[in-house]
């Protein structure tokens, strides 16, 4: 395939990834999707997962993401995220702090939404705590 | 006249500040590199956000149901003023350029006859604005304790400002901050935040799709709802790192001006320090001989 997405990875603080890579696998909040080269246009919401990324030599990395944003346009991917750890540096220490303060969300929830949407967090990040 | 004690008293004060100013100025200097790198590093965000924002408000024109933070309130009478400045003084005009052009914008605002609101992040904006609009200020939010902003304390502004908005305590919302443009030239801006302004940016071309529709997972106005809150978030953000930056550039050239000062001001007194003494030296000289020739 002689065709490249381009992707790119930001978070707030800065730019995390950028360069031509084969797919990528984007946790939607509707479900997963890959993307290949040429993708029709899509903007959707994330939901706290795992973007796994096929590189150009075919090198994979797998980056966990807390929600954001992801926009495939002509031009590439482009996940915005709000927090983003790459599964290297994720430490199950780290993913057990992060559900702690899921639950603390959760007890904390004002009103029955909220309580829903915390515990949909707190639920996603024990399954990822899991697969690692 | 000072006496020669007096002189020297001074030199080695002016000496001392001189030092601490010198001191500052280094610190500033090492700080503005990293805030510098900080805004930098979260500009790509900002601008990607910028582009999304720009196509799915493109993609919502003339439709009737965009969320109110995109469209508005249809009102323009109550406004708030998000007026961000730095916690510490020592660094030039920086403060007081930003409280002033907050001030003119509010001196404006109730002369047209609307209500203002006014919202401090940092301790500086506060001390500068409390004396002519007291009464409007509702609270100050202090980031004295945060070393290096992260985008938590933005986004827990946000969410404040975000919760006036849905309990209809304003309808605008200008954020005012300081915009870093070199070390020596920082431009104090308004930028309105909500209704948020989709900046017709030069860098951000509209993507020629070539009729091609987006895929909204999940409907475009559900994904406004989640994008526009953090877009508010992200100008904040942005806003606070800019100001970090300025900051510090302020307070470098202000310091670099003090040490200067403080060197002349040795020079000078040292100057008159040294003719003094001998002034004093000829009029003892004078004494002994005059005291001889008496003899």
């Amino acid at each position: 395939m002689a065709e490249k997405l381009k992707f790119e990875l930001v978070s707030p603080e800065r730019l995390l990834m950028s360069g031509d890579v084969k797919q990528v696998t984007v946790p939607g909040s509707e479900g997963e999707f890959g993307v290949l080269p040429s993708h029709a246009p899509v903007l959707s919401t994330l939901r706290p997962g795992i973007i796994d990324v096929v590189g150009d030599d075919g090198k994979q990395d797998r980056i966990f993401v807390r929600g954001g944003f992801a926009e495939v346009n002509p031009a590439g991917l482009t996940v915005l995220a709000e927090e983003a750890i790459h599964m290297d540096d994720l430490d199950a220490e780290a993913l057990a702090q992060q559900i702690r303060n899921a639950e603390e969300d959760v007890t904390d929830a004002t009103d029955d939404a909220k309580r829903q949407e915390a515990q949909e967090t707190l639920d996603q990040l024990k399954q990822l705590q899991s697969a690692l | 006249m000072p006496s020669l004690k007096d002189l020297r008293n001074r030199i080695a004060s002016v000496k001392a500040t001189q030092k601490i100013t010198k001191a500052m100025q280094m610190v500033a200097a090492a700080k503005l590199r990293r805030a510098q790198e900080a805004a930098e590093a979260a500009r790509p965000y900002s601008q990607r956000m910028a582009s999304v924002l720009a196509n799915l408000s493109a993609a919502m024109e003339g439709r009737d149901d965009a969320p109110p933070l995109l469209a508005g309130t249809a009102k323009t009478d109550n406004h708030l003023l998000l007026v961000c400045t730095a916690e510490r003084g020592l660094c030039g005009g920086f403060n007081s350029s930003i409280a002033k052009l907050a001030r003119e914008h509010a001196d404006d605002l109730i002369s047209e006859g609307k209500t203002v609101q006014i919202l401090c992040v940092g301790k500086k904006g506060f001390d500068a604005l409390k004396r002519l609009h007291g009464q409007r200020i509702i609270d100050t939010i202090n980031l004295r304790g945060v070393r290096q902003i992260g985008f938590v304390n933005a986004h827990d502004i946000a969410s404040r400002v975000l919760e006036m908005f849905d309990n209809g305590e304003f309808d605008i919302c200008t954020l005012f901050y300081s915009e870093f443009k070199s070390v020596i030239s920082q431009v104090p801006t308004a930028q309105r935040l909500i209704p948020s302004q989709v900046e017709a940016e030069a860098e951000v071309e509209p993507l020629d799709l070539a009729g091609a529709i987006y895929d909204y997972e999940p409907d475009e106005t559900e994904i406004l709802e989640t994008l526009l809150p953090r877009n508010v978030a992200i100008q904040i953000f942005r806003a606070l790192l800019e100001n970090a930056a300025s900051e510090q550039g302020a307070r470098m050239s202000a310091m670099d001006n003090a040490t200067r000062n403080a060197g002349e001001m040795i020079d000078k007194l040292t100057l008159s320090y040294n003719r003094q003494r001998q002034a004093q030296i000829t009029k003892e000289l004078i004494e002994i001989i005059s005291g001889a020739e008496a003899l």
